[in-house]
């Protein structure tokens, strides 16, 4: 599939966004009021925000978005959006509160938490749903887009530095915990995708043509010289070259280093402040997973070109 | 709506595509584009058409493929691929907008332009690339089955069938309702064992494929004329055989 760099942007800073303001929602420990809860709302919105416009940027017609809140019955693109819309609507007040009142609504807290979370997870489905896309149709797909929003917005809240007086080291070592976890999950679906492919699921360029009783069927012409819509979206085959360069590097940016310096804040007692740079480390590393998500993935209508 | 319709009359339009009979000659993609450049919807537009790297939309493809049996040589199969207009159609529940949706009345699958967003999440949805984004018009282009065609008065009565069923010129397309059993197409896919493809994907699509014929097997041992033995004599066997021994 074609990595879209809007949709990459999206699904990683989008995801992180939502991950922070889940925590945020929960009552995780933060700034009480002023300039610190607004700074820690302005990045858990913002981000939240980027993600959603950058998603209107791959599209024919950003104009007409609005149209994509009413298919919700059907359409997980259309319940991302609703949750999205509703979750972001929710913050805003549950901000104002804790902004101007020092006052994190408890109640408002946790339905923010739940939209986050379901926000997220329909975002993943949009892709898991596909049985075009063998790669992508398995429930480890929301598992895996859930954690990491969730590791991304455990390094974001804990650099706040207000775990530094609430609880011990216990606390602390959950955001290294979370990361750990996150990236275990990757690993099972990356696991999992090497099985999961076109051919597992009984297709292959034979049962795509009806033409396997007669024999083997292979592309002698193509319907056109050039390249088309299909080919660019769907036959896409740069970076899946270096596929397992890439994944050392996103493996490297986004477990080893935030896990590396986690534990040395931790064990050297240094300012939680740190951990900022193992969110940067992070989200960079997601990048370049996301990246592969895409790149990798092989679409059924590959097997008639 | 972009569920599937739930009030259906049974009415299945669809074509039947014959593999041993098509040609391969793209006429049914001409016309296609001829016809609905001008019908239904936003212009299919081509991009650089006539530089070096051209591209546009089209909603009708041949592709030409080479079928190796095991114990006998190749052969061509040429291809011709559009929307198959399927009953659980998974590019209609995945659209946001209810752009993307399928008639109760007669089961085409079709979409409405002007609320198309151009996510493009219809034709990732779709197992066989029969859809594919206008470059211009930056909506999602697909196969009508000529709906501005099959039901319009003003056209005479043998032209009231998809542009692509009209131009063939081997009759290798065939157009009907293929939810009427007594119906001639469907006695078509029933007589030549009509199939679907990837049924795996379990999209039930409505177009049927007529798989060619079975070839009539060649000879095990190709007939061969031998050379026939020189056996001259004279100067001519001597000729022979001293060029022999060089």
């Amino acid at each position: 599939m074609h990595p879209a760099i809007s949709v990459i942007f999206f699904t990683v800073t989008s995801g992180a966004g939502f991950g922070f303001l889940a925590l945020i929602g929960l009552g995780v420990p933060l700034p009480e009021g002023g300039v610190g809860a607004f700074v820690a709302a302005l990045i858990a919105g913002g981000l939240a925000v980027a993600g959603l416009i950058s998603s209107t940027f791959h599209l024919g017609h950003p104009e007409r978005a609005w149209r994509a809140f009413s298919q919700w019955q059907s359409s997980w693109l259309s319940r991302e959006g609703v949750c999205a819309v509703i979750t972001l609507t929710l913050f805003g007040f549950y901000a104002l509160s804790w902004v101007f009142f020092d006052n994190r609504i408890g109640w408002l807290g946790l339905l923010i938490s739940i939209g986050s979370a379901a926000t997220v997870f329909t975002t993943a489905m949009i892709y898991a749903q596909l049985k075009t896309v063998p790669n992508w149709n398995t429930m480890l797909t929301p598992l895996c887009y859930l954690l990491f929003a969730l590791a991304s917005g455990v390094l974001l809240a804990a650099s706040f530095g207000y775990w530094q007086e609430s609880g011990g080291l216990a606390t602390k070592l959950i955001a290294v915990f979370v990361v750990a976890v996150a990236w275990g999950a990757k690993l099972l679906w990356w696991q999992a995708a090497g099985g999961n492919t076109l051919a597992s699921r009984g297709s292959s360029p034979e049962t795509a043509t009806g033409l396997g009783f007669i024999g083997k069927v292979r592309l002698l012409e193509k319907p056109h010289s050039g390249e088309n819509y299909l080919t660019k979206e769907m036959v896409h085959q740069v970076g899946r070259k270096h596929a397992n360069k890439l994944r050392l590097i996103a493996l490297v940016l986004g477990a080893a280093i935030p896990l590396g310096l986690g534990l040395l804040v931790l064990a050297a007692g240094l300012p939680l402040h740190l951990l900022a740079l193992a969110f940067v480390s992070l989200i960079a590393g997601l990048f370049v997973e996301r990246w592969l998500f895409f790149a990798e993935a092989k679409h059924a209508v590959s097997l008639y070109y | 709506m972009t569920s599937l319709p739930t009030e259906i009359t049974g009415k299945k339009l669809g074509l039947v595509i014959d593999l041993d009979t098509c040609v391969g000659c793209h006429a049914c993609v001409v016309n296609c584009k001829e016809w609905n450049t001008g019908g239904y919807g936003a212009p299919l537009s081509d991009l650089d058409a006539y530089g070096a790297d051209p591209v546009g939309s089209w909603l009708n493809r041949i592709h030409t493929f080479e079928v190796t049996p095991e114990d006998a040589p190749a052969q061509i199969v040429h291809f011709p691929k559009s929307c198959l207009h399927c009953d659980d159609a998974p590019c209609v529940t995945v659209c946001p907008t209810g752009a993307s949706y399928k008639r109760g009345e007669d089961g085409i699958v079709l979409v409405d332009e002007e609320m198309c967003i151009g996510c493009g999440l219809c034709a990732w949805a779709c197992p066989y690339g029969a859809r594919e984004m206008d470059p211009v018009e930056n909506v999602m282009k697909k196969c009508t089955l000529c709906v501005d065609r099959i039901y319009n008065d003003n056209l005479p009565e043998e032209d009231r069938v998809p542009a692509c069923v009209r131009t063939c010129p081997a009759e290798a397309r065939h157009f009907g309702d293929l939810g009427d059993p007594n119906s001639d197409v469907s006695k078509l896919v029933e007589e030549r064992g009509g199939m679907d493809l990837m049924p795996e994907q379990g999209t039930r699509p409505v177009n049927k494929y007529l798989p060619p014929r079975p070839k009539t097997a060649p000879a095990v041992e190709p007939k061969t004329t031998k050379a026939k033995k020189l056996d001259a004599k004279g100067f001519l066997g001597w000729l022979d055989k001293t060029l022999e021994k060089l």
